[in-house]
């Protein structure tokens, strides 16, 4: 600590909530943050969850330091970091590709970031961080006689040596087998837990992000569609971009046409049905509605009573173990999927071009605003899922 | 059909055979396809090579210049180390400014090249390999012009009153012209081994460095240089090794005396002294000694796993 300036670690010991404040990114033509604004408490383990392109991987480069915005700002706590550099901040980054120093051993990338700032026990401290992530055995090798996943807890334990406010992970399971990746996700979520970091996890994948996250925020064109707790936003997407991407579903272009009591009333493509008014994001007009495919039920006879049911042929039916999937095809043209878990001890033997009648619970269902592209981009999800 | 049965019955038939065949096949295919590279090795190198150091060893008539016979005579060698030795001096001495100053000018090059260039990155590539499409000789006559008394260098130099500090007053035929000389024909060997490292550096690694409290110089020297080192060590090995060798600066840049090299001598030796020949087989031969001792070393020191 003792050669760097005061204006250095005056940034460095800054601690608190990392906050983004109308952060914008443009590049030549292309905006890739668009006025982003976010507050991640201390301590949290956050999940930015996008398709590729959205700028979430922009947004976790500027927290870093390695861009600048080209508006807007950013703090840790009261320290406003804008325009200071990567080396100055107490952020560190697990990059997707990792980047280990391929010249050094692996004590020494460990100790890489310690010995940068000045600190006698660096190798001590590389070997404790190395033995949080098992990795202490392999400390005297070179990057590359490690496996990738190895090579993944590498760059883990280089970030955690120095204890950052905020540590970045840039879809660092990415490039690792299901099976690893799964291991990873328990691994990391037991490591924040453990040392009580900021943990921010750039992610494309909303199982990851869902399985691990105490917040995830769902980003598209560079901006945030929906942010929340895992649960809130598979329940209760508030677009129809994030019903289609944190999960799969059932969506149907409709009209608002009256309220019932906590109901809104609506018609979708000739099927009336009913949508709490709690649930809904549009209090009128259009709508586009929807309903998760494990909430929907199949049946052979138009189920008595609540009305939420429409009628279909079946397409395709996938056994999948612990449940079957049906691909219904409305009368509209639109496909539906439904889960059946599979707990009938006699099966209900459907094939496809069986009339079926689908069926849900009013309580279930939500409506967002109107979006014909994402009701198409759902379907061509979901049919493509079986071809 | 009767195709389809022949192939099934030639499979079925060499199964037990096919393997150890195949086998054999393999343990002479590559000798065969090394045999011409080592035809040619043993006929135009090793079998010269030997020839050159039974020469070196050879005697000659005291009275009958330019006789000799075969002999084991070490005599030639001291000759060459006390004679000669201040040519050797020079050749490693040329040869190591050369590579420095090479390496001075070669990293900011390769580097702006690697990381700056951009959509000029092409354009600057022709430019370092453009010279190669004109004759060696003729380039470096073409700096004898430059760098001559009256010419544009030592013009400038004299208005701005530096000329003074050259050895004599003046470029041309000292050691000056001799270094950059050298320096200049040997520039590409020294920027495409080092530009071709930085390139294959994954920029990521480098921005770890940033993102690990180390500011641009400390990622430099901690990071950067330490992974273009296998470049590095290919392009002064690349520049070192044939400037030692290299007698054609000393001859056009340098002067008569006092600048010469030891390929001048054995140059000289060889092709203008009668009597000369024993002599500058053993200058070759120590020469030769001289310079893998050197890499040696320095490949010991530096070197590196990632080299070959």
């Amino acid at each position: 600590m003792a050669r760097n300036d005061g204006k250095v670690s005056g940034f460095r010991d800054a601690k608190g909530d990392l906050r983004l404040e109308n952060v914008t990114k443009s590049f030549a033509e292309f905006t890739a943050v668009d006025d982003l604004s976010l507050t991640v408490p201390r301590g949290s383990f956050f999940a930015l969850l996008g398709p590729s392109g959205c700028g979430k991987t922009t947004t976790l480069r500027m927290v870093a330091g390695l861009e600048q915005p080209t508006g807007g700002r950013i703090f840790i706590g009261d320290t406003d970091l804008t325009g200071s550099r990567a080396y100055e901040r107490p952020v560190n980054t697990v990059f997707q590709s990792y980047a280990l120093f391929p010249h050094l051993t692996i004590a020494e990338n460990v100790a890489f970031g310690p010995k940068r700032r000045g600190d006698a026990n660096a190798a001590t401290m590389a070997q404790e961080a190395l033995e949080l992530v098992q990795m202490s055995h392999l400390a005297g090798r070179k990057p590359a006689q490690l496996s990738g996943g190895q090579q993944q807890r590498v760059a883990v334990a280089r970030a955690l040596v120095n204890r950052p406010e905020v540590l970045l992970l840039d879809e660092p399971l990415g490039a690792l087998d299901l099976k690893l990746r799964r291991q990873m996700q328990v691994e990391l979520k037991r490591i924040q837990t453990e040392v009580g970091l900021t943990f921010i996890h750039v992610t494309h994948d909303q199982e990851e992000a869902m399985t691990m996250a105490d917040t995830v925020a769902v980003m598209n064109h560079g901006r945030i569609e929906q942010m929340g707790p895992p649960v809130q936003m598979y329940d209760l997407p508030k677009t129809a971009f994030v019903a289609n991407f944190v999960g799969q579903s059932n969506l149907g272009q409709g009209r608002i046409t009256g309220r019932d009591g906590d109901f809104l009333v609506a018609e979708v493509q000739g099927t009336t049905v009913k949508i709490p008014s709690a649930r809904c994001s549009v209090e009128s007009g259009e709508v586009t509605f929807g309903v998760r495919p494990e909430k929907v039920s199949v049946a052979r006879r138009q189920p008595d009573g609540t009305g939420n049911d429409v009628r279909g042929r079946v397409l395709d039916v996938s056994f999948i173990g612990v449940a079957t999937q049906y691909l219904v095809q409305l009368p509209s043209g639109t496909v539906w999927s439904a889960y059946e878990q599979n707990l009938d001890l006699e099966a209900m033997d459907l094939r496809p071009g069986d009339e079926v009648w689908l069926t849900w619970k009013p309580g279930h269902a939500f409506g967002v605003a109107p979006d014909a592209d994402a009701v198409k981009a759902a379907e061509a999800a979901k049919v493509g899922s079986t071809q | 059909m009767s195709a389809l049965a022949h192939v099934g019955a030639g499979g079925g038939g060499a199964h037990a055979a096919a393997p150890p065949q195949e086998r054999a096949g393999k343990s002479w295919l590559p000798y065969l396809l090394l045999l011409p590279g080592v035809l040619w090795l043993v006929v135009f190198f090793i079998y010269p090579l030997a020839q050159l150091f039974a020469v070196s060893l050879y005697s000659d008539y005291p009275d009958y210049p330019g006789y000799y016979y075969q002999d084991v005579n070490f005599h030639n060698y001291v000759r060459a180390l006390t004679d000669f030795l201040p040519h050797f001096g020079r050749s490693m001495l040329y040869a190591g400014l050369a590579t420095f100053f090479a390496f001075v000018l070669a990293y900011p090059l390769a580097y702006a090249m690697a990381f700056k260039a951009g959509r000029w990155r092409g354009i600057m590539m022709i430019l370092v390999i453009a010279p190669f499409f004109t004759s060696f000789i003729l380039r470096t006559i073409a700096w004898r012009q430059i760098l001559a008394d009256d010419g544009p260098v030592a013009s400038v130099l004299k208005s701005v009153h530096l000329l003074g500090f050259f050895p004599n007053g003046r470029i041309t035929e000292t050691w000056v012209a001799v270094v950059a000389g050298l320096t200049y024909n040997f520039l590409p060997f020294m920027v495409l081994p080092i530009y071709s490292s930085l390139e294959r550096a994954d920029p990521r690694v480098i921005e770890a460095g940033g993102d690990l409290y180390a500011n641009g110089f400390t990622t430099f020297r901690t990071v950067t240089l330490p992974m273009s080192m296998p470049g590095v060590i290919a392009g002064t090995l690349l520049t070192f090794i044939p400037a030692a060798g290299d007698y054609v600066n000393a001859e056009l840049l340098g002067s008569d005396t006092g600048t010469k090299m030891v390929g001048n001598v054995i140059e000289s030796q060889f092709f203008k002294v009668l009597g000369g020949y024993p002599i500058a087989a053993a200058l070759s031969f120590t020469l030769m000694a001289l310079i893998l001792a050197m890499v040696f070393l320095y490949v010991r020191r530096y070197g590196t796993e990632e080299l070959v």
